[in-house]
């Protein structure tokens, strides 16, 4: 038996088939994945994703100790702001891929995967002890619920709950207030690739706001959504999901996240190996691709071309806004072209695929 | 989903939840409701061939679904005469029909004996319900 989020009694009472993740037992559906999919692609839907983790740094030292634990340069990030970031080890593997909400230089919040909370932790822990950093680190996962409202929808939805003017908040910021008259945190943004928020609330809260919310967005359809859902929504997005695509054996020069990596920053954890890779160049990188025969890749299958080996693949799904089958892969650096064409070897058959441009699905 | 899962009287089901409807010496074989709701949304379906041969409860195809992929397994032992070919253009026929066009295969059953071991409808039924607890 996994942790449970403050929404877990409302799932099984819903129906919904349970499993774990990262230690959670979560929602996987209600009705069905696709369903559900296209829920949130045509209109709104909602996910309990309180198993998130919630990590708050403050005090006077707080930004040394996110520069010196992210690759990104938060010193340039607005208040009020969000940033996607990866928190890497010294060889530069990605421990981790998360948002730092900026409330100020000395108070900031981490928001990790649940799977990582816990090494996250340690890591950001012994960075303040090892610089003697004046900071107050904390573990607020277990008493933080977490709520995404996605699709287009979403917006006129949780407007019903609160005076906060979410046509204010532009994509990627926050505003704190309250919704359905308890405190909360909204930002902009989600992993489904539509428009939307995240909203962190106390657990206590959580299934009061997860209810309102159902009944104001009844109109408009609204859906409880599971993990099923969500994994297609984010696959279309090209949205990475830590231990599929990217892990510790891989850097963020070989996955996408190239771009959150600044080594201008005079320090933080991989620097060094990083900048020695970006000299150097990557010998393998990751792609999209989409079958060109009919089946389904699945993470771990391996890429072929001809006789060689050429990859791994980490994620592959139907995509129904496509109603193709897609999917994810390190292939060797030569094999990264779009327009190559590749096989992937399901149960000992070789089905062509070709790697196409991520994402795969980006809304108007 | 506590609701009932559908179990129809005129064929036999396995303890793997295929069900078999054997006319003519031909059998017809597809997955049950419960199966089905177990799976969700079915997106893709490797049929056997044609001509192929199978023994009873070896592989016969298999059904992905958003999450898994699953065996289906033979009744019977025999020839496939026919393959539901809609089913690769609809795999979710499975879901929304699961008992008529979601059928799988036809096979030509060598030895309707083996059916025996099979779960009639009522057997099934309490089958199922012993799963659910």
């Amino acid at each position: 038996m996994g942790e449970k989020t403050p929404l877990y009694e409302w799932h099984k009472s819903a129906g919904a088939q349970v499993i774990d993740f990262g230690g959670w037992d979560m929602p996987v559906y209600y009705s069905t994945p696709i369903e559900e999919h296209e829920c949130i692609r045509s209109s709104v839907g909602l996910f309990d994703v309180s198993h998130m983790g919630e990590i708050w740094i403050e005090g006077k030292d707080a930004l040394a100790v996110v520069q010196k634990a992210v690759s990104r340069d938060i010193s340039k990030t607005a208040v009020g702001k969000m940033d996607l970031c990866v928190m890497c080890n010294e060889q530069g593997g990605i421990m981790d891929d998360l948002t730092v909400y900026k409330f100020s230089e000395e108070k900031m919040l981490l928001v990790v995967n649940a799977g990582t909370a816990g090494k996250d932790f340690a890591q950001l822990e012994g960075i303040a002890k090892g610089t003697g950093a004046n900071v107050k680190l904390s573990n607020k996962t277990m008493e933080t619920g977490k709520i995404d409202v996605q699709g287009q929808k979403a917006e006129e939805v949780l407007q019903k709950l609160t005076k906060i003017e979410l046509g204010k908040i532009g994509f990627y910021r926050f505003k704190e207030g309250k919704v359905n008259d308890k405190e909360a945190i909204v930002s902009r943004s989600g992993y489904t690739g539509e428009d939307g928020f995240e909203i962190y609330c106390l657990w206590k809260d959580t299934q009061e706001i997860w209810e309102r919310l159902i009944e104001a967005g009844a109109e408009a359809g609204i859906k409880p959504c599971g993990l099923g859902a969500r994994d297609m929504l984010r696959l279309e997005s090209g949205y990475m999901l830590y231990g599929n695509d990217i892990d510790e054996e891989h850097t963020p020069y070989e996955g996408v996240y190239g771009w959150v990596v600044d080594l201008n920053k005079e320090d933080f954890v991989g620097r060094e190996s990083l900048a020695g890779q970006r000299e150097k160049g990557i010998s393998k990188k990751l792609v999209g691709f989409e079958m060109k025969e009919r089946g389904i890749a699945r993470h771990g299958y391996k890429i072929f071309r001809g006789k060689e080996e050429i990859g791994e693949v980490t994620s592959g799904s139907f995509s129904p806004t496509l109603g193709k089958n897609i999917g994810m892969a390190y292939v060797g650096n030569e094999f990264k072209e779009i327009g190559t064409e590749i096989e992937v070897e399901i149960r000992e058959q070789r089905v062509k695929a070709e790697v196409v441009k991520m994402p795969f699905y980006k809304r108007e | 989903m506590t609701e009932e899962s559908k179990v129809l009287d005129d064929r036999k089901y396995t303890k793997e939840h295929e069900w078999v409807k054997i006319e003519n010496g031909i059998g017809t074989i597809g997955i049950s409701d419960y199966a089905q709701h177990a799976l969700t949304d079915v997106v893709y379906a490797e049929l056997p061939k044609e001509g192929e041969k199978v023994e009873a409860m070896g592989k016969l195809a298999v059904l992905e679904s958003v999450k898994s992929v699953s065996d289906v397994y033979a009744p019977a032992s025999g020839e496939v005469v026919e393959v539901n070919k809609a089913l690769e253009e609809t795999p979710g026929l499975i879901n929304k029909s699961p008992f008529e066009e979601g059928w799988i295969a036809k096979i030509k059953v060598i030895d309707e004996a083996e059916l025996d071991n099979l779960m009639g409808a009522e057997e099934y039924k309490k089958f199922l319900s012993e799963q659910e607890h």
